[in-house]
Parts: C-alpha cells; structure tokens; sequence
C-alpha cells in the first residue's frame, strides 16, 4: 500500500445548467482543487455553501450529483486513477473502499427497509463479508458508536429511531464494509447541538480505532477543528488555504480563513426595560389538535418595545408552537396573550386588521415565503397596499425606501425570488414584513439556513433596523451565538417549559440550571482539543455525583 | 386497538357507506328515466286498460322509497329480481356472464399488469434514451386509438389474414382452459394495449419521484447497480400510487368493456346490459349497475388497504 491513500491532483467539476429562457450551457463549479490524503487522516473540507466541498467529496466516489460532471484532474484512490475505470470499477470502489455519510440521515435511510438490511448491504453485496459477518460487524459498531440496544437495534425502520441515533447509524452503514476512506458529509449539522456532541465525539472514536481515514466536510470551522488532522478551505469552487488544523486555527493567513475563524463580530449591548411590554405571554398552555399531551406548559414571557426577546431551545422543545399560539396559529387551551395594551383573540379569525398589521413575522425558508412569480416589488408592494391602501408614485416611492433600508436598493425592483442569493431573499422578507410598520416581528429561525458570514450580515441589518424603527423582535433560534449577538432578555425553552428566563448577561452567567449548563456548554468553540475537554469535563462531573 | 386496524376499519366501513349511497343514486336515476317498460313490452297498439294492468302487476305504481328497500334488502340477499322483459331471474342469468366478464378481465390483467410495470421499471433504467421514449410513444398511441378499432384492426390482421385465433369470442363451459384462452386472445391483447399506458406511466412516474430521494443516492453510493437500486430501493416505496392506478385499470377492465365484448361477441356482463338497456328492462340496469359499483368501489379499496399497509409509519408505529 502508498502512504498516500487519496491523491487529488487540479479536479475540475463542471454542470450544466438550464438558466430560464436560455440555452442550457455549461459552468465549472471546480476549479483544479489538488489535495492528499493519507491512511488513517483526516482532512476537513470547509467551505460557505456553493464552494463546491460536497461536490468534492463525492468526486472522491467518481461521483456526480443531478447534472454535476467530473471534467478535469485526477482521482487516485490506493493507487488508481479511479477517473479512468469503468462502471464496473467504480462500482467495485463505491461502497467497499470508499463510503459515504449524509447530512441527513433520516433522508438517506430508505425508510421502506430494515436498519440493519441497509446497514450490511454494501458489505455483503461487495463480498467484503458474509451476511452473518456482516451483521455481526455491524451490531459491534452500534455498540461502540453508542447506540442503545445495539443488539436489537437493526431490527427497527429508521422512523423508530431518534434523528441522533440514526445519525450513528448511517456512521455505521459507511463502516461496516471496513472501507479505507469515509466521507462525512455534514454529518451533524442538521441535529442538536447537544445531540451533535456526542455524535461527534462517537464519530471521532470510530475513525481512531478503526484507522480509516475520512474526508470531513461541514461549513462549521469549530466542528472540523475538532476532528481533522488538515484542513482545506474552499470558496467558489477555488481553494484558499490548505495545511494543518494548527496552523488553520491559530495563525490563518488568508482573510477569508481570518473572517471564518472570528467568531461572531457583532456586540450588542443589553438594554434594561423601559417602558410597559409590547407582547405579555400569560399562563400560556397549548396541544395540538388530536394528541393527548401539552407542548407549551404555563409559559410567561414579556417582549419590550425596541427590544429583542430570544426564545432559545432544540428541536421538539415548543419553541416554534409558542410562536404559533401568538399568531393565532394555535388557539391556546389556556392563558392568554396582551400585545401593545390589549387582549389579543386566542384566534387568527378574530383579530382586526391592526392586530394583523402590528405584529408580522419572517420566516426561516424565505425561499418558500415568497411567491416565485411576484416580483421583489410586488412582493415589497402588497403590505403597503393592503394596510395603507398606498397606490402609484407613493407606493413606489416606499418601496425604494425600505430597498434602500435593507441596503439592496431600486435596482432590485423587478427582479424575481429566483434571481436572488440566499441572504438578499431574506433581507426582501424583511422589507415585506417592515412595511407593514410593525411594532413587533417574530424572527422564526431567520438566520438558520444561512451561511455564517451571510447571517451575520442579516443580524445586523436586524439590530440597525430595529434603531431606526423602534421594532420589538421575538426571537427564535436554536443557535446559541445568534442569542448572543442579538438577544436583551433570553427565554431557554425544553420540553415546552421555560427553564429559564431574564436579561442576557443573567441568563448566560453561572450558576446555570442543569440543562442550561449542558445546552451552552455543546456549543463548538474554535479551539483544538475543545471536543476532549468537554467531554472528560462531563465525565468528571457525572463521576463526582 | 391499533392504529392501522382502526384505519382499515374506517376505509371498509367508508366503501360500504359509498355502495349504500350508489344503490339510493342508481335507483334513483332509473326511476327518472324516460319511457314505460308497459309500453315497451306490450307496443304501441296497447290499450291503456291492459297497460294498466301490466303496470300493476310489475309492481310500478308502488311508492319509490318502499320499493327502493324492498330492492335493496332484495339485493343483499342475493335477490335481484325478475327481468321484466323475460321473466328470468336476474341473479342466475348475470352469474355465468359475470363470472366470463371477471374470467376476460383476469386474463387482461395476468398480462398487463406485470408487463406495464416491467416496462415501467425498464423506462427508468434507461431515462430520456431511446427505450424510454419507444416504450412511451408506443403506449401513449395504443391508448389515444379508439379500442373497438384496435379491435378490429388486430382482428383483421391476426384472425383474418394471419388465421392465428379466432376472431369470435364464444367460450361455453364444455370447453378447456386452453381452448377458452385461444379463444379470448385477441380480447386480452386489445385490453392490454388499452390499459398498458396508464399503469406504465404512473409506475415510471411514481419510481422517478422516488428516484430523487437521498436513500437512492445512498443506495448508489454503495455499488449498487440500476436494477438493484430500482428494484430494491425505489419500487418499495413507490407501490402505493402504482397499486392505485393498477387498481383503476382492473376496475375498467371489468367494467368498461362493454365495447370489447360487443365487438368480439364474447358472453360477459357488457352485452347482457346493453341489451337490456335498449328494451328499458329496469331491474336489470339497476341489478348490473349494483354490481359494477360494487367491483368498482372494492378494488379501490383493496388499492387503498394496500397503500396503508405499505406504509412502515403505519405497519410500524413508534
């Protein structure tokens, strides 16, 4: 065997793509990315989105998403130029040498199949082990990634088990084959930020004793500092740096690499409450209709003019439901709800169009929250019409000025959704939202499915915007350092509880509640050997108990 | 009680509910109709004395709603009444060709179902190439030619000039399975032709939409060829609308061949009703119509008790 067991030199990646009204042509997304990796390595692939990390990763695989073609380069894996096989070379790799695991687990399990059928599949059908061989391997690494009942576990469909859990299962399927590489791509970024700790720590362990070496792609510069040996960072199909996670980490060059390592550049000083609250949550209690059990459990929470509230939890923690209940979504089962001085109706149906207007919300997919054939103007345009009957030069006139607030300005009138970049969309649901004149905005998880640099962009139009229009923001987000960045008072929602609750500099000051002290301590910090020093800090503290 | 057996439950009390609803509209709708069965069966030099007599006698000037019960429970005991134009009963007239209708229909199926989803699954394989756009335009112009001409074409050129089956589509009991399936030959192969289409596409459909899921990438990812990944990964989960759209196509074999077996003069069901239609013999339109609902509502259940049982949330639960 070489000491190089991956050997990427200039891979070119090109697609093709079908722009509207044209003709289809093609574009490289790839632009001779030159990589080595060896036996037992890890390299962490980083990138925003659209840098082209996924669509390396599976270059490693020979192979190409939807249109996506491998054009140019070479691909050597354990000595051959994988580029140069056939079908059936590539399939002989696929599956046995190489392995794949997804950013979603729940989505990449075939949800028709038994676990463990899909686990041993690819190691029996490469005749890398017997049926037998193969689940016995497998039932091992369920065990040794953690997972609970690793006997029996196999047996259930993947809608039996928890997003986490799946999560290692998918880890085991790519190393159950006994594969010389694996390639992770976003193996824990759609879960829990506690969840995603211990997948990583399991992850890590699974890769240091079974000697594998493995590609590790995220767009999360302090989860891959905690797992790779290397580092790469890509943008726009280009690499920018390349070399030691050390060095990465601790002494970038570049300024991209500079811009991704700062952590959060926004400071955001806690503002005491002023006046009476825009928004009082009383006693709320709310279930969704045909389920037996509460979500929401007597939440209290006040929301203060020009301020900004962060309701902060994981997933299934009512987070979202809240939300619903203050909208009028989810009519409550009980409390009740006072916004600007008055009693809101528990129903969307009996509130006035004041309600309506003062109280607009932006929404995490702004994609899907537009109307792909209005254009930005329409889109801008209706609220102004619909609350202030604005017609003409003066509709015009106010949308130009909230374009201009939102810093994208009057060229961007005519253009359509799809002509937009993930941030821009969100900023045009912004102005949608602003125009309205709102005296408060609930936030659901705007930044979430944004790119680090792009969500920080927002957050501080969010915080200037607010200045200017003394709007109140609710909120809601799962990602601690958004809270940070933005919050006056923090709500820290589980299990449809408000576990705790007050300013910032409180809520994010010891002595923690237990579950506050887990949350907070999960979140990844750019520091090497932080993954280890939780974890041993934990088994300290489970040990002392 | 677990969630699936309630969910069952609700579908087949649901189908009896749309039967019981069909039988008050097909009664309904032959009460309606134009025309005097007394005037068709005594001519037009009747007497109204003796019209009246006959209207009597066939039980017409009782009220609607007492004869509608009288039918109904009539029917679920297996009585169906007497034909008035012939005096049969209905019940053991319809038997035999009911049971040579479903005998045709089985045959069409046998034939179509597994090769509609072969080419289907074959479509897919080889996506936008040439055996992908055959197997579509062939199907797509078998379906858009009227049938009775596919009929009579296929009849012309195997029976007539090739002499390989007949073109009459007598069966009787005395003959064996094989002679009854040489007879019926060409019946099947127009059947096939006209449900081919439909089932083809929806399988090619169904198995693309699952084709863009993660877990096929997955399944790709692990060395897997085509045909497995089809076969294994995307046909599992693409049964439901597959069943359902199979399902509506039995359901027409077994009712919408009225023009095949008038064409090929085979015994079945669709030619009993025409006949009887062209002579207002109410009872018989209502017992056939009865019967047609009844195969049409429960297939589409069976499609339906499928699908739900070929879903693991469901099969499964927590």
């Amino acid at each position: 065997m070489s000491d190089t067991l991956l050997k990427v030199r200039d891979l070119k990646i090109g697609a093709t793509i079908y722009p509207p009204g044209e003709k289809p042509r093609d574009i490289e997304i790839v632009h001779g990315v030159s990589f080595d990796l060896a036996p037992g390595k890890v390299l962490g692939l980083i990138g925003e989105s659209g840098a082209g990390k996924s669509t390396i990763g599976l270059a490693s695989m020979a192979y190409g998403r939807g249109g996506v073609k491998i054009t140019g380069g070479e691909v050597w894996v354990n000595g051959r130029d994988i580029l140069k096989g056939g079908h059936k070379d590539i399939r002989r790799l696929r599956g046995a040498e190489v392995t794949y695991v997804s950013q979603s687990a729940a989505a990449s399990f075939n949800p028709a199949k038994k676990i463990m059928d899909q686990v041993v599949e690819a190691a029996v059908e490469q005749k890398k082990f017997s049926r037998k061989e193969a689940e016995a391997r497998a039932r091992a690494l369920f065990a040794k990634l953690g997972l609970p009942d690793p006997d029996n576990i196999g047996e259930r469909y993947p809608h039996q088990v928890s997003g986490g859990q799946l999560q290692r299962c998918m880890t085991a399927l790519a190393l159950c084959p006994e594969p010389d590489l694996v390639v992770f791509d976003e193996p824990t970024t759609a879960l829990d930020v506690t969840t995603q700790i211990d997948v990583l720590m399991a992850i890590k362990e699974a890769i240091r004793d079974t000697g594998v070496a493995a590609l590790y792609i995220t767009h999360d510069l302090a989860v891959v500092a905690q797992v790779s040996d290397d580092i790469m960072v890509l943008k726009m199909g280009n690499t920018v740096e390349y070399g030691h996670v050390d060095q990465i980490i601790n002494n970038p060059q570049e300024e991209y690499t500079k811009a991704l390592v700062s952590v959060r550049s926004i400071e955001h000083e806690e503002k005491a409450p002023t006046a009476e609250p825009v928004l009082s949550v009383r006693n709320i209690t709310a279930r969704y209709k045909g389920t037996q059990f509460d979500v929401l459990h007597n939440v209290n929470v006040d929301l203060y003019p020009g301020q900004t509230l962060a309701v902060v939890g994981e997933s299934g923690s009512g987070k979202s439901t809240l939300a619903r209940v203050i909208t009028g979504l989810l009519p409550p089962r009980e409390g009740e709800i006072e916004f600007a001085g008055r009693k809101l109706s528990p129903d969307l149906k009996g509130r006035s169009r004041e309600d309506l207007r003062e109280l607009q919300m932006i929404y995490q997919m702004a994609d899907v929250a537009m109307n792909p054939r209005q254009t930005v103007g329409t889109i801008i345009g209706r609220p102004l019409e619909f609350y202030f009957g604005m017609r003409g030069a003066e509709k015009k006139k106010r949308i130009i000025e909230l374009l201009d607030e939102i810093e994208l300005g009057e060229k961007f009138i005519d253009r359509y959704p799809a002509e937009l970049s993930g941030g821009q969309k969100q900023r045009v649901c912004i102005a949608r939202s602003l125009a309205a004149k709102p005296k408060m905005i609930i936030c659901d998880e705007v930044t979430s499915a944004l790119d680090p640099l792009v969500a920080d962009g927002i957050l501080k139009l969010l915080l200037d915007l607010q200045k200017i229009e003394d709007v109140a923001y609710l909120f809601i987000t799962h990602d601690l350092a958004t809270v940070r960045a933005i919050s006056d008072n923090i709500a820290v929602m589980y299990q449809g509880k408000v576990q705790r609750y007050g300013g910032k500099s409180k809520v994010l000051s010891p002595p923690f509640d237990d579950y506050t002290d887990l949350l907070l301590s999960s979140v990844p910090e750019m520091k090497l050997g932080w993954l280890e020093e939780v974890i041993a800090h934990r088994k300290m503290e489970s040990a002392g108990n | 009680m677990s969630p699936i057996v309630k969910l069952l439950a609700q579908r087949i009390a649901l189908s009896l509910l749309l039967l019981l609803l069909i039988s008050i509209v097909i009664f309904a709708g032959t009460i309606v109709l134009p025309g005097d069965v007394a005037q068709s069966i005594l001519g037009q030099s009747a007497t109204p004395e003796a019209l009246a007599n006959l209207r009597a006698e066939l039980g017409v000037n009782d009220p609607p709603v007492e004869r509608y019960f009288a039918w109904l429970f009539g029917a679920m005991q297996g009585d169906l009444g007497t034909a008035l134009t012939s005096g049969q009963d209905i019940a053991q007239a319809l038997s035999s060709r009911f049971w040579n209708t479903l005998f045709l229909a089985f045959w069409a199926a046998v034939v179509a179902v597994p090769l509609a989803i072969f080419l289907g699954l074959l479509a897919v394989r080889f996506k936008d190439r040439w055996p992908d756009k055959m197997i579509s335009a062939v199907t797509l112009a078998s379906i858009s030619i009227p049938e009775f001409l596919i009929g009579y074409v296929l009849m012309y050129f195997i029976a007539v000039q090739l002499r390989w089956f007949p073109s009459v589509a007598m069966i009787n009991d005395s003959m064996s399975l094989f002679e009854k399936l040489n007879a019926i030959a060409l019946p099947i192969a127009v059947l096939t032709l006209v449900v081919l289409a439909h089932m083809m596409r929806m399988t090619r459909a169904a198995i693309l939409n699952v084709m863009q899921s993660a877990y096929i990438e997955t399944a790709e990812l692990k060395g897997l060829n085509a045909f497995q990944v089809i076969y294994r990964h995307a046909f599992p989960n693409a049964i439901a609308p597959i069943v359902n759209v199979v399902m509506l196509n039995l359901a027409y074999l077994v009712v919408g061949v009225v023009v095949i077996e008038v064409v090929f003069v085979y015994p079945g069901m669709g030619q009993y009703l025409v006949d009887h239609v062209s002579k207002r013999d109410v009872p018989v339109v209502q017992a056939c119509g009865l019967i047609f609902a009844a195969v049409y509502i429960g297939l589409n259940m069976i499609a339906d008790i499928v699908a739900i049982l070929s879903n693991p949330r469901l099969r499964h639960p927590k």
